[in-house]
């Protein structure tokens, strides 16, 4: 009944940043969890990818060069991890665009959250849900003939953790401002595939040659799977050793959630809706 | 119309600050889409725990209203205050103030009823033993505390739209705002939405913004302002609005020209008419009697005439000179409604 008492705010003045980002990045997992065939796809897809594309491409064409008697299957692994990454971490942040077409994050919007809160939240949840799942692909290793001990899981999960956080914060900056995931789809296409394509995942950088191998060079992916290939397989040659490639990747990590803070801490005249 | 509008706007943010004269104030609101002025310059007040009604056809601007005071969106010009906090300027403080229930969905329905308001708690920092005892408050209120457990899509529409409005109220705000609230729902369930609404007015003292663009919901509020085309066009209590109508209404179908029968009766009559698709309309002390003499007059002009007291939409169509529907729009609002139904 009313009483004066219920007048009064009984929320404190502030609700931080940490406690809205925990509260969202929850819900992200738990959505996540609930939704059954989503975890199916999860556990699933990383198999086939690896075992369809590795073993097609491992019997059309000779590896051999660089990469010397390695085969193709052996080599497409760390790939095929960031492949799982890359399209967990998008496709995390498409719920982004979903919250938006229902009113969820509007009502995120209008309380009084700062933006990093939601920026954090949602990306953290997004990379949880990918890291998990290229850890879990970690359990195929020794098919790949990797024997790992702890500290080499350790250094590899903090890989996947760095790649995962800035390939969803990326995805963050693209969602944000969307209202259709059609439109996602289109900047998948035209910008991510090729993204992971010209990252070392499925040809050694070694044997790109003219502009291809400079956009190698450039893309931040490549660090991730570089990085990965050296701590998987510590007796082959690697491009770059292994903290350059860790500290490239934390750039990237930190440059992308920049780049979505940026994105989130726009206040605009348009339809917010 | 306009000096009556800026009087009642004048109340300064100052004075609301302190002694709560006007807990919404709206002043000379402008807002420009690219190509087109959903805003021209509105003003009005809400008071204090006052159920106040924001009555509109699509596209008359009260929505863009809505999202500038929910601090969506920043006005081009003029100024919108909550407790005396400019939402353009000081957007945390008024987002601390206010609980918004939106048109579209909210709530997630993979969650349950009791975990949409957890986190919407954690929004606003209430956390532990306090959120949850506040959680189960505000679910007996909106009668769904033996549904606390259950995921929100095996929720009903109108049980759903009870969980939206127990996430805007869930830390207290003193001021409710509600877009469109009754999309979608039935005839008994916005029933018991209103009557929830005038309960929180007369027993917790919330001040309730919400917009319409039903009459009959209309009616139900304490001050309402009409707009049409980005302008106010009326602001008053339903009463009042309805008493600047001349006596009673007077509707003729016209048999052939609508047009030349209005200009015919006026030049006889000496009657203001106005003209609304094939109908001609009018406002009469004595209607009765009128259309007796107008009918006797016309023979063979008029297929239907139809008396009637003054409603909401009388006051709509005397400011603006056409009726609140068009006949597109008004499917238009239909098809919008069936949108959000289904959601």
């Amino acid at each position: 009944m009313a009483t004066q008492t219920a007048v009064l705010p009984i929320a404190p003045a502030s609700a931080g940043v940490l406690l809205p980002a925990f509260t969202l990045w929850w819900r992200e997992i738990v959505r996540f969890y609930r939704q059954k065939s989503r975890v199916v796809g999860v556990l699933a897809s990383p198999l086939v990818f690896w075992v369809v594309i590795g073993s097609g491409f491992g019997t059309s064409f000779r590896s051999g060069g660089g990469q010397g008697q390695q085969n193709y299957l052996d080599y497409f692994y760390p790939g095929a991890l960031i492949m799982i990454v890359l399209f967990t971490s998008i496709f995390a942040m498409m719920s982004l665009i979903e919250d938006r077409k229902e009113g969820f994050l509007l009502s995120v919007m209008v309380a009084p959250v700062p933006r990093s809160a939601i920026v954090l939240g949602k990306v953290l949840g997004g990379t949880t849900l990918s890291a998990i799942q290229g850890m879990i692909f970690l359990v195929f290793a020794p098919f790949a003939g990797i024997h790992l001990n702890l500290p080499q899981v350790l250094l590899v999960a903090v890989v996947v953790f760095l790649v995962s956080f800035a390939l969803t914060a990326l995805g963050f900056a693209i969602a944000w401002p969307m209202d259709s995931t059609q439109a996602f789809h289109g900047i998948i296409n035209l910008f991510l595939i090729p993204l992971w394509l010209l990252s070392g995942a499925m040809f050694p950088l070694a044997r790109a040659s003219g502009w291809i191998r400079v956009v190698m060079y450039m893309n931040p992916l490549t660090y991730g799977v570089e990085a990965l290939r050296a701590l998987l397989y510590p007796a082959m040659d690697t491009p770059f050793p292994l903290p350059s490639s860790m500290a490239t990747l934390l750039l990237f990590s930190l440059v992308m959630f920049g780049l979505a803070f940026l994105m989130a801490n726009r206040r605009t005249t348009r339809p917010a809706a | 119309m306009a000096s009556k509008v800026s009087a009642i706007a004048d109340a300064g943010p100052e004075v609301m600050s302190t002694s709560a004269t006007v807990v919404i104030s709206v002043q000379n609101l402008v807002h420009r889409y690219e190509n087109r002025t959903a805003l021209n310059g509105v003003s009005f007040g809400v008071r204090p725990a006052e159920l106040f009604g924001l009555l509109g056809p699509n596209g008359s601007g009260k929505t863009t209203l809505f999202r500038i005071l929910s601090t969506l969106m920043v006005p081009s010009a003029g100024r919108a205050a909550i407790m005396g906090y400019d939402a353009a300027q000081e957007p945390a403080r008024v987002r601390r103030q206010i609980g918004v229930v939106f048109q579209a969905q909210s709530i997630d329905l993979k969650l349950t009823a009791y975990e949409n308001l957890w986190h919407q708690g954690h929004l606003y920092g209430l956390r532990g033993p306090a959120l949850k005892k506040r959680i189960y408050e505000i679910l007996s209120r909106v009668g769904l505390a033996d549904r606390a457990k259950d995921l929100a899509e095996t929720f009903s529409g109108g049980m759903q739209r009870r969980i939206e409005l127990a996430k805007g109220l869930l830390h207290h705000p003193g001021v409710l705002l509600l877009d469109e609230p009754t999309t979608g729902l039935d005839p008994g369930a916005r029933r018991d939405l209103w009557q929830y609404l005038q309960t929180l007015r007369d027993e917790e003292h919330v001040s309730v913004l919400v917009t319409t663009h039903l009459m009959e919901e209309a009616e139900r509020c304490d001050r309402l302002a009409i707009m049409n085309e980005g302008n106010l066009v009326a602001l008053g209590t339903p009463a009042e609005l309805k008493s600047e109508i001349g006596g009673d209404v007077v509707l003729l179908d016209a048999a052939h020209d609508a047009g030349l029968l209005a200009e015919r009766i006026r030049a006889r009559f000496l009657v203001e008419t106005t003209v609304l698709d094939n109908q001609v309309r009018m406002e009469h002390k004595s209607a009765h009697r009128f259309v007796t003499e107008v009918v006797e007059a016309f023979p063979g002009e008029i297929e239907a005439l139809s008396v009637s007291k003054p409603a909401l939409e009388d006051v709509f169509i005397r400011r603006t000179g056409h009726k609140f529907w068009s006949e597109a729009t008004n499917e238009e609002a239909q098809s919008h409604s069936d949108d959000h139904g289904r959601r």
